[in-house]
């Protein structure tokens, strides 16, 4: 059977699975919708949450964007986890007692005020729709591999079975699906790996091999560091980037991570405060499968993939051009080929690919003494590298069919997830909450749908031209809901202070600089060429766009603390709302919201 | 439900014990990850340093600890208190 029936009938029997599971657990109320009658136990909630976050950013793009990069972008490690502590201390188990479905819901009743959630809406719409373009662009390339295709063509086909899955059922049937997704992006994350590190280091856990020794006896990462710099590549494990815009990235991550309505929402659907807890905990647990295998897949990738360009050593002849297209280790060369994301060329036409960096001067010398004229793997997609892996490895054809399977339930689980996010938003909080109170549960989730529909459109136009690889769209994703949505509700919960004026005035000061700051870096709506400032000489000293997330929440809480203090004091019975929140005892089901 | 003793005393206990929860939170992350790692560089870990291992896999594993704890250590402050949800 050919690579390519195998990679159809691991994806076709994946879908199959989440379709049956969708079809058996249907939404049929607008609670069932929204938060799955509160009766799902915290592991199996962990599981669901756990598919829910780990998008395609976590699964596709993260692991290269630490192959190529390093230690550097250890952020999104660190970042990406450690906002469930700040979930887990600050906001879920709040939220939970307080016993609505949505974030937004939230906001409007503590802060007395329709325009706080109005705003609240508005932000968790920009974030979300920000966040689904990234998506977007996994599916895209996941698509497009598997099918063999481009990878625009893979992102509109992959658009509409998004839409088509989103539509199928709301929470209810989301979860239990997405215990299912779980199960095969774990799998399809870790047996990879798990074969490579054994090729590799003769460990069959590759968060341990990762710090074991190859097979000449010589530690993984000291060998990686000696091949990366003797190509004239920055040395894999030093710190090369500023450590204050490192700080702030991981900082902007970390509270992105706690400000984002489609995890947060999770925590609505389990019995009790306490489960709230120990929730948050389960979900970090299946999270951190994945992330502590995330560095061993991109260091052991970065180091086969330059071993194949450099079969004879980095001091003897590069790889043929004859070799890649003959030899079957090089096959997975051609296939990539083939989505428009990965491409060489014989430049100096010597017959060999020679892959080093051109932009490191003291390179140049041996370049010109082996007449070489540039880096001839001219196009490596960082994207790629997680779903090339099993291939770039060798392994055999079933591994690199479940590597696709996984790589699109990453991806489709947190799409889903957050047009859920996005349609409840504008169904419950914008028509039925204020502009329509008197609407059906049938045109509820009717209107439910339809936002589902057109927020696809948006993200597809816009992700057209992504800001940068797909953990890069999401991560400034994750700055607009940290500058907006976590402030809120955290000064809500712990600081009976903040008003009604102090709050709004906060998100809209927090989501316009940050909006601002990404749009003067990547162009406004992301047009290219549109933008004033790049991220290789930003605005602000070493401040990246996809750091400002920690300044805008910063601002955030500054301008809350400074309109609460020159205006109206909150009333009495919202402190005594904030102080019920504070005790779990007295939680009841979620009601419906006005 | 106003403020008695009882309940504003449960609530400064949770505040310290989140205090203290992110103090660590920060140290293992912001601190040996990247700010303090150059201090730490002298540990050796597998090939790497031990700055280097807490931010591709260390702060992960402390994280979960941090969650489980509190977790734990408010679930019996909630019964203490006499707050638990029955």
């Amino acid at each position: 059977m050919d690579q390519f029936t195998l990679n159809l009938l691991f994806v076709g029997a994946s879908f199959a699975l989440y379709i049956g599971i969708a079809i058996w657990a249907r939404a049929g109320s607008t609670a069932d919708f929204y938060a799955a009658g509160r009766g799902v136990h915290p592991v199996t909630n962990g599981m669901a949450t756990a598919a829910d976050w780990m998008s395609a950013a976590s699964f596709i793009s993260m692991a290269g964007l630490i192959a190529f990069t390093g230690y550097d972008n250890s952020s999104f490690l660190m970042g990406w986890t450690g906002g469930y502590v700040l979930l887990a201390l600050l906001l879920a188990p709040y939220l939970r007692k307080f016993g609505k479905f949505t974030v937004s819901e939230f906001i409007g009743d503590r802060f007395y005020s329709p325009t706080a959630r109005l705003v609240a809406v508005i932000c968790l719409l920009v974030a979300s729709i920000t966040y689904v373009i990234g998506q977007m662009q996994g599916v895209g390339i996941a698509f497009g591999r598997f099918l063999e295709i481009d990878a625009f063509w893979g992102l509109m086909i992959g658009a509409c079975v998004v839409f088509a899955y989103a539509v199928f059922g709301g929470m209810k049937g989301v979860t239990y699906t997405q215990v299912a997704q779980y199960c095969v992006l774990i799998l399809a994350y870790t047996i990879p790996a798990v074969f490579i590190s054994l090729q590799l280091t003769g460990n069959p856990i590759p968060a341990l091999g990762l710090f074991g020794d190859t097979s000449d006896g010589e530690p993984l990462l000291a060998k990686l560091d000696q091949i990366v710099t003797d190509l004239g590549f920055a040395e894999y494990t030093a710190a090369h980037g500023s450590t204050i815009n490192m700080v702030l990235f991981t900082l902007s991550l970390m509270i992105g991570t706690a400000g984002l309505p489609h995890v947060i929402m999770r925590f609505f659907t389990v019995p009790r405060v306490s489960d709230a807890r120990w929730s948050a905990g389960w979900t970090l647990v299946f999270i951190a499968l994945l992330y502590l295998t995330a560095p061993a897949v991109g260091a052991m990738a970065r180091l086969n993939i330059s071993e194949l360009m450099w079969p004879n050593g980095t001091d003897g002849a590069a790889v043929s051009v004859e070799q890649i297209e003959s030899s079957p280790e090089y096959a997975w060369m051609a296939t990539w080929e083939a989505t428009g994301l990965l491409g060489w060329e014989d430049k100096n036409g010597d017959g060999m690919i020679q892959y080093y960096n051109d932009a490191n001067a003291e390179l140049q010398e041996k370049a010109e003494a082996n007449g070489w004229q540039g880096n001839e793997l001219t196009n490596f997609n960082q994207d790629i590298l997680v779903l090339a892996n099993p291939e770039i490895a060798n392994l055999p054809g079933w591994v690199i069919g479940l590597v696709a399977a996984g790589g699109l339930a990453a991806a489709l689980s947190t799409a889903a997830g957050l047009l859920l996010a996005i349609s409840s938003a504008v169904s419950h909080d914008l028509l039925k909450g204020q502009l329509t109170p008197n609407m059906s549960e049938r045109s509820e989730l009717m209107a439910a749908r339809v936002s589902m529909a057109a927020a696809i459109v948006v993200a597809v136009l816009l992700g057209l031209n992504p800001p940068g690889f797909a953990a890069q769209t999401v991560a400034l994703a994750f700055g607009l809901a940290a500058a907006s949505i976590f402030p809120a509700l955290m000064m809500g919960i712990f600081s009976t202070r903040i008003n009604n004026t102090g709050a709004v005035a906060g998100m809209l000061a927090g989501l316009t600089v940050t909006l601002l700051y990404i749009f003067l870096h990547k162009g406004w709506f992301f047009i290219p060429d549109t933008n004033i400032f790049t991220d290789a000489d930003p605005l602000l000293g070493p401040v990246k766009s996809t750091s400002f997330g920690a300044i805008g929440a910063a601002v955030n809480f500054a301008v809350a603390f400074f309109v609460a203090s020159i205006t109206k004091e909150t009333p009495q019975e919202i402190k005594d709302l904030v102080e019920s929140v504070r005790v779990p005892r007295g939680a009841g089901a979620a009601v419906e919201g006005h | 439900m106003s403020l008695d003793k009882t309940s504003a005393q449960y609530w400064k206990a949770n505040v310290r014990l989140i205090l203290i929860s992110l103090v660590i939170w920060a140290l293992v992350s912001f601190g040996f990850g990247i700010v303090l790692r150059p201090l730490i560089s002298g540990i050796e870990v597998g090939g790497a340093d031990l700055g280097f291992w807490f931010a591709q896999q260390g702060s992960i594993l402390v994280f979960l600890a941090l969650i489980f704890f509190y977790a734990w250590r408010m679930n019996k402050l909630d019964r203490e208190y006499g707050v638990d949800e029955v």
